[in-house]
């Protein structure tokens, strides 16, 4: 979309020519690129089915859907897949919930890999290895064995955090029949699962710096933490945007596995962990309420683009170099 | 990179708190790794240690005495890794090499095309009914496979490791009367290795922790992956473990289950190999991973 406003003056200034000469021009174009399209064509037209072509499904927010008339056959019904959103209590509290989780997220993760990354870039030789590997572990295992994992240290009758507990003399708690823990038991998970990758990502980003600078800031007499300060944040300025746009993008994206698999999936604590996703998934296959489960997709896709695009929008008035697009 | 003069004070602080820090993460690995290792008695009285009274074998013995689930859900898994990260690493190569070059005309409007699906898509549901209603690809291994096989993610960093492979090699290369399929295969995915090697890695990391297309599209005992083995058997054990429905024979059986430690040594068990492979490839992670060249 931002693309063809952009195209648009490109477009004008080939105007003065007939259209025939335009497309014998293109098919030119399009000869000598041939080799190159072919190259790209099979992700093109994956891309087309699998992503493209489902982006059609989203008319199914308006409409009542039935397996048997498909998703042309089915009738329309204008918002009343909507209407749900501003009755049952649910809507709020899992768009609430994906929300705030998802800020914290972001905010949590960006802050915490950005200090890693710098700690890890004042070292040097064996250890930063060592460290990266560990810190890394937990970012390559499925969220079902963190289920296991957080489940070792949330069980009702043998969870570590619960011996812990008893062992300063108080009372063991029933974690996954609360809900005020979930607040901190999830942004806690998540960090400890992603954090590996978002600091190799900016650590990755840090050794890309042009050694040039550090060298000159040395001369000057520039302190680590000066260098720090003045030279690597403003350089790293750029991927810090752009990941923090692309994580407001998928602001209405809850990560599925941490919120199903991690609170065991089970109602007592759904007022703190329940997310958009999760309840789109029970209302797939579970609750069998297909209609309104498609009108929550559909407002995560059109919110989710309309944040991203405004984002990047207030950045690139801010300054157009960080910008995404 | 700033210089450390043989050790001082900053470095000595930095050096303990990534230490504590990295302990802290790798604790829990630790901690299930023992739990399966204790005795189904300990574990019982006392709860889930990291010294516990009572070491035991019984839960791996347990495991291996009827592995027939468990050896089909590594046939499934590494037959998903296998296909999966093959195609998966040709389609990327394949879609990142033409954008990453400049003098491509199609270059722009592809990106935006590719780019544009991680800001907006259809949702769980059309691509739920699209799967099964139209490709019909429930209970099949396809819908392990496909759905995972091209990420605009891994474009990213596959075009910006292709970015910094030299032009005046391609030049050449047409010089010589090369063709773009035989610079693509013959020198771009070569000089490729680290990049392939990395995002391999992370492809078949994901494949092997596949459970969301197996929650949604597999039903059927033969496809099970290992991760939805797992999930079924933690609700299977508990399943039986609770509920008056089961049989009385099936809950007597039960009673001796080591269920809490088995349940760890089959989450080992699953998760483990993945886990010995990653530290070799390592090396090539930094090198392979150049975010920030998404601008095209």
């Amino acid at each position: 979309m931002a693309n063809t406003q952009l195209e648009a003056p490109d477009m004008k200034t080939k105007k003065s020519k007939s259209l025939p000469g335009l497309l014998s021009k293109e098919w030119k174009h399009l000869n000598k690129n041939r080799e190159l399209l072919l190259l790209a064509m099979p992700g093109i037209l994956f891309k087309f089915v699998i992503a493209y072509i489902p982006m059609i499904g989203l008319i199914l927010a308006f409409k009542y859907f039935r397996y048997d008339q498909g998703i042309f056959g089915s009738k329309w019904v204008g918002f009343n897949n909507f209407e749900f959103l501003f009755k049952a209590q649910d809507a709020l509290r899992i768009i609430r919930n994906t929300l705030l989780y998802n800020m914290s997220y972001i905010v949590l993760g960006t802050i915490t890999a950005l200090l890693l990354a710098l700690l890890l870039n004042e070292l040097s030789g064996r250890l930063i290895k060592i460290y990266q590997t560990t810190m890394f572990l937990p970012y390559f295992i499925s969220f079902v064995l963190v289920g296991y994992i957080t489940n070792a240290f949330l069980d009702h009758k043998g969870g570590f955090l619960n011996t812990i507990i008893s062992w300063f003399g108080f009372e063991p708690h029933k974690w996954y029949l609360e809900t005020t823990p979930w607040i901190f038991i999830l942004p806690l998970v998540a960090l400890w699962k992603g954090i590996g990758f978002s600091t190799l990502v900016y650590y990755a980003g840090i050794t890309g710096i042009n050694t040039d600078f550090y060298e000159a800031a040395r001369l000057d007499g520039a302190s680590r933490i000066q260098m720090m300060w003045r030279i690597t944040l403003p350089l790293l300025k750029p991927l810090v945007i752009i990941l923090f746009i692309l994580g407001l993008g998928n602001i209405f994206r809850g990560d599925f596995g941490l919120h199903y698999f991690v609170p065991n999936n089970v109602g007592p604590n759904f007022p703190t962990t329940d997310i958009i996703d999760t309840y789109v998934y029970r209302s797939l296959t579970k609750l069998g309420d297909i209609n309104s489960a498609a009108a929550v997709g559909f407002l995560q896709s059109v919110v989710g683009l309309i944040t991203v695009v405004s984002a990047n929008y207030l950045v690139r008035k801010a300054d157009k170099d960080n910008a995404l697009f | 990179m700033p210089n450390t003069k043989g050790f001082n004070l900053m470095n000595g602080f930095i050096i303990v708190f990534l230490a504590i820090l990295c302990i802290m993460i790798a604790l829990p690995f630790v901690l299930v790794v023992i739990i399966s290792l204790t005795s189904e008695n300990s574990l019982v009285m006392n709860g889930y240690q990291f010294i516990p009274k009572e070491w035991s074998w019984e839960a791996y013995r347990i495991v291996f005495q009827k592995p027939d689930p468990l050896l089909k859900g590594y046939l499934v898994t590494i037959l998903i890794t296998v296909v999966g990260t093959v195609i998966s690493l040709l389609l990327t190569a394949m879609t990142a090499y033409p954008i990453s070059r400049l003098d491509f005309r199609y270059n722009r409007p592809i990106t935006f095309y590719i780019f544009f699906t991680m800001l907006f898509n259809g949702g769980l549901i059309p691509f739920y009914i699209m799967m099964t209603q139209y490709l019909h690809l429930k209970n099949s291994l396809l819908a392990l496979i496909i759905p995972t096989l091209l990420s605009p993610f891994n474009i990213m960093i596959m075009k910006g490791f292709m970015d910094k492979i030299s032009k005046e090699i391609i030049e050449s290369a047409k010089v010589d009367g090369a063709k773009e399929f035989r610079i693509f295969f013959g020198i771009i995915l070569p000089l490729s290795t680290p990049a392939l090697a990395t995002l391999g890695l992370f492809i078949a990391f994901g494949y092997w922790n596949e459970w969301f297309y197996a929650l949604l599209f597999i039903d059927n005992d033969k496809y099970i992956p290992l991760q939805l083995l797992l999930v079924r058997i933690l609700s299977q054990i508990e399943f039986l473990a609770n509920s008056p429905l089961a049989q009385v024979a099936d809950k007597l059986a039960y009673a001796n289950f080591p269920t809490l430690s088995v349940r760890m040594a089959m989450a080992i068990l699953a998760g483990g190999p993945m886990l010995i492979i990653f530290p070799f490839f390592q090396k090539y992670f930094v090198k392979g991973i150049t975010v920030g060249s998404l601008k095209g």
